[in-house]
């Protein structure tokens, strides 16, 4: 279970995130939805521990373990995956051993035995088939000339292969056509379960269609301002987030 | 009163031992005391020299070599684990009982294999090397003949030697030459080398210089590529505490090729230089030049890469890429591009960038459970693909990742 209580933040000398309140059970997937510049990928940052984003206050738990102490890494061993708004390119690094060595490294922490390359291709090559990516996604370099549904797609592959207990998906919905969508939100889909909880940072209702959320929060200016059901990110997608701003004011 | 002559700086001092040790020998014949004239007017390469500017011979004069030889036997060890045929040589002299000769290449050793391309009248070391020189190895492949792998190491435990070594590749053949330097305690190695690549013959040069950490490595290389043939070499430097490798190669032949890839991987207060020229000297020839960078401590890296264009050398294709990753804020990178042209239809290009680790890429790395120093050994790793990733001989291609990862392993304690 994810709690977050009090959380503020800053980047550089401005405050971005001022007071976050938010619980994600287990089993629950959440949407936050909110306008440009209120927060979304600065949450998602903290969470992740990202340099240059400074906690100022508050706490973020994930089954009791303070993620905000520690290293990247380990929130990753303890289980947190964030999947990137731009993914990043890593020129000179295959797909394959880029996986791999994140696979591995969270079993190490995990006192489990790592895989061997062939076992660990059999396993890669069939969640790629699932998630209809093409074969050669493997021999590749990370994201490197990738398009934007494919770097989307390549982040839902380390998601399958690492299984996070935790997922934040930063505005995976970007630049992807409605085909891609279905099949990044499959990928998500076939990942719930009571142990796995999502947080879906998104701009729009449309992943939500695929990827329906137990709860949907309005982020706003460092703040989550409303919270409701999924019939919210309804009624955001027909009056806009205007409405719900002024009500909150 | 006595006059007081001023004592000779430094260096003199260092070029009037290597002539007191070529005046020692028994015999001087006509090649020798032609290069000991030139080095007595000239002695040793000095910082003023623009080729010379960012690389100082200097700590020669604080170097002792006078160790008397141990057996170099134990360091065959240290040889990769290839299955090929080896020219083992122990403080520059041939060492047959260590040797495996091969078979389908004619090799000549006990004596210094001169070559015809060497300039000692315009390298300074190189007139140092004919001047001492007392051993080397000719390899030779016959017209036609497809001669596989063969090993040229160099073992040294100390004092100073000058090997010269002349490679020639007839028509239409192949080698793979896996050139390694290795050593203990302190010593100078100087090798020279002559390489004649025939029409439409193919040699590959893999450059491996491990020397020791007290060793000096200073050597030039002159390459000479006929039509449709390629000289195709790749350096990795990471020993020694001063190296200095010059190439000369010039594409004479219509059609013919040369890549001059090199790494050098620095720490401490190592100082690696890679100096190349590049002569296009008949139409439609093509030069590839990665060099990469690898520099932590108070390490420092020199690449001067000249890419000569001769009035007929049309059709020219060449291309020079420099990048170094500083990975300490003391170490220190000079790169010197420098474009000759005296065509008008070429395709010329060169380029450098310096920078550090990407925290981009680290983040990246790290938020998928990958650790802190694993994700900057992977990086680092990613950053020499390029220049490695061009190595078809596997075991060679192996041998040299395992020599990266132990080294980058000493690099972060």
């Amino acid at each position: 279970m994810l709690e977050i209580k009090g959380l503020t933040a800053r980047v550089e000398d401005k405050e971005i995130l001022k007071g976050i309140d938010l619980v994600v059970p287990d089993g629950e997937v959440h949407a936050i939805m909110g306008p440009n510049g209120s927060g979304k990928s600065t949450l998602s940052y903290v969470l992740s521990g990202r340099e240059g984003y400074e906690v100022t206050g508050g706490s973020a738990t994930f089954d009791g373990i303070d993620l905000l102490s520690l290293p990247p890494e380990q929130r990753a061993a303890a289980g947190l995956f964030l999947a990137f708004q731009y993914p990043v390119e890593l020129p000179g690094v295959n797909n394959a051993n880029f996986l791999r060595t994140a696979l591995n490294a969270v079993r190490r922490a995990h006192g489990e035995p790592e895989l061997d390359a062939v076992k660990f291709l059999k396993m890669a090559r069939a969640e790629i088939k699932r998630l209809s990516m093409a074969d050669d996604m493997l021999k590749r370099n990370v994201n490197v000339g990738f398009s934007g549904g494919e770097k989307k797609r390549n982040e839902v592959l380390q998601m399958a292969i690492l299984r996070p207990r935790l997922a934040i998906l930063d505005e995976t919905d970007s630049g992807l056509d409605i085909d891609a969508l279905k099949i990044v939100a499959d990928g998500v889909n076939a990942l719930r379960a009571p142990n796995f909880s999502a947080l879906v940072i998104t701009h729009y209702q449309r992943l939500l269609d695929y990827i329906v959320p137990d709860r949907v929060h309005v982020l706003f200016n460092g703040r989550i301002i409303r919270s409701g059901g999924p019939e919210l990110a309804l009624a955001l997608e027909a009056t806009g987030y205007a409405s719900v701003i002024a009500e909150a004011a | 009163m006595s006059t007081r002559t001023k004592p000779p700086a430094p260096l003199e001092a260092v070029a009037g031992a290597f002539l007191a040790r070529y005046e020692a020998r028994p015999e001087h014949d006509a090649t020798r005391a032609r290069a000991a004239a030139l080095f007595r007017a000239g002695g040793l390469p000095s910082p003023r020299e623009e080729p010379w500017h960012y690389t100082t011979l200097r700590p020669l004069a604080d170097a002792v070599f006078d160790a008397p030889p141990a057996d170099p036997a134990p360091l065959l060890a240290l040889l990769p684990d290839i299955a090929a045929a080896r020219l083992i040589f122990a403080h520059g002299r041939f060492r047959a009982d260590l040797s495996v000769l091969p078979t389908g290449i004619t090799v000549r050793t006990g004596a210094p294999a001169w070559g015809r391309l060497a300039r000692p009248a315009i390298e300074k070391l190189v007139a140092l090397n004919t001047m001492l020189a007392e051993d080397g190895a000719e390899i030779e492949v016959a017209e036609g003949v497809d001669a596989g792998t063969l090993i040229l190491a160099s073992l040294a435990t100390g004092g100073a030697f000058h090997p010269r070594h002349a490679i020639r590749l007839g028509r239409g053949a192949r080698l793979t030459l896996l050139e390694v330097n290795i050593g203990t305690g302190a010593y100078l190695n100087n090798p020279v080398f002559s390489v004649s690549v025939a029409d439409d013959a193919n040699l590959t040069h893999l450059r491996i210089q491990t020397e020791a950490p007290d060793a000096f490595h200073l050597s030039t290389l002159y390459a000479e590529v006929g039509a449709h043939g390629t000289y195709d070499s790749f350096l990795l430097s990471l020993g020694g505490r001063l190296a200095r490798m010059e190439v000369h190669a010039r594409l004479a032949g219509e059609k013919s090729a040369a890549h001059l890839n090199a790494a050098q991987l620095l720490g401490g207060s190592q100082h690696a230089d890679f100096t190349t020229v590049v002569t296009h000297d008949a139409p439609s020839t093509t030069s590839r030049q990665t060099v990469k960078n690898v520099l932590t401590g108070r390490s420092r890296g020199v690449f001067q890469g000249k890419i000569e264009v001769s009035r007929g050398a049309q059709k020219t294709d060449g291309y020079q890429m420099n990048q170094a990753l500083l990975l300490s804020g003391e170490a220190e990178i000079d790169s010197k591009p420098q474009l000759e042209i005296y065509a008008d239809d070429v395709k010329c290009s060169h380029g450098a960038t310096v920078g550090e680790l990407d925290p981009d890429q680290l983040f990246y790395l790290r938020s998928r459970g990958v650790p802190e120093a694993e994700a900057r050994s992977l990086l680092v790793r990613a950053f020499l693909d390029e220049a490695l990733d061009p190595i078809t001989h596997d075991a060679a291609r192996e041998t040299m990742e395992g020599m990266i990862a132990t080294w980058w392993e000493q690099q972060t304690p």
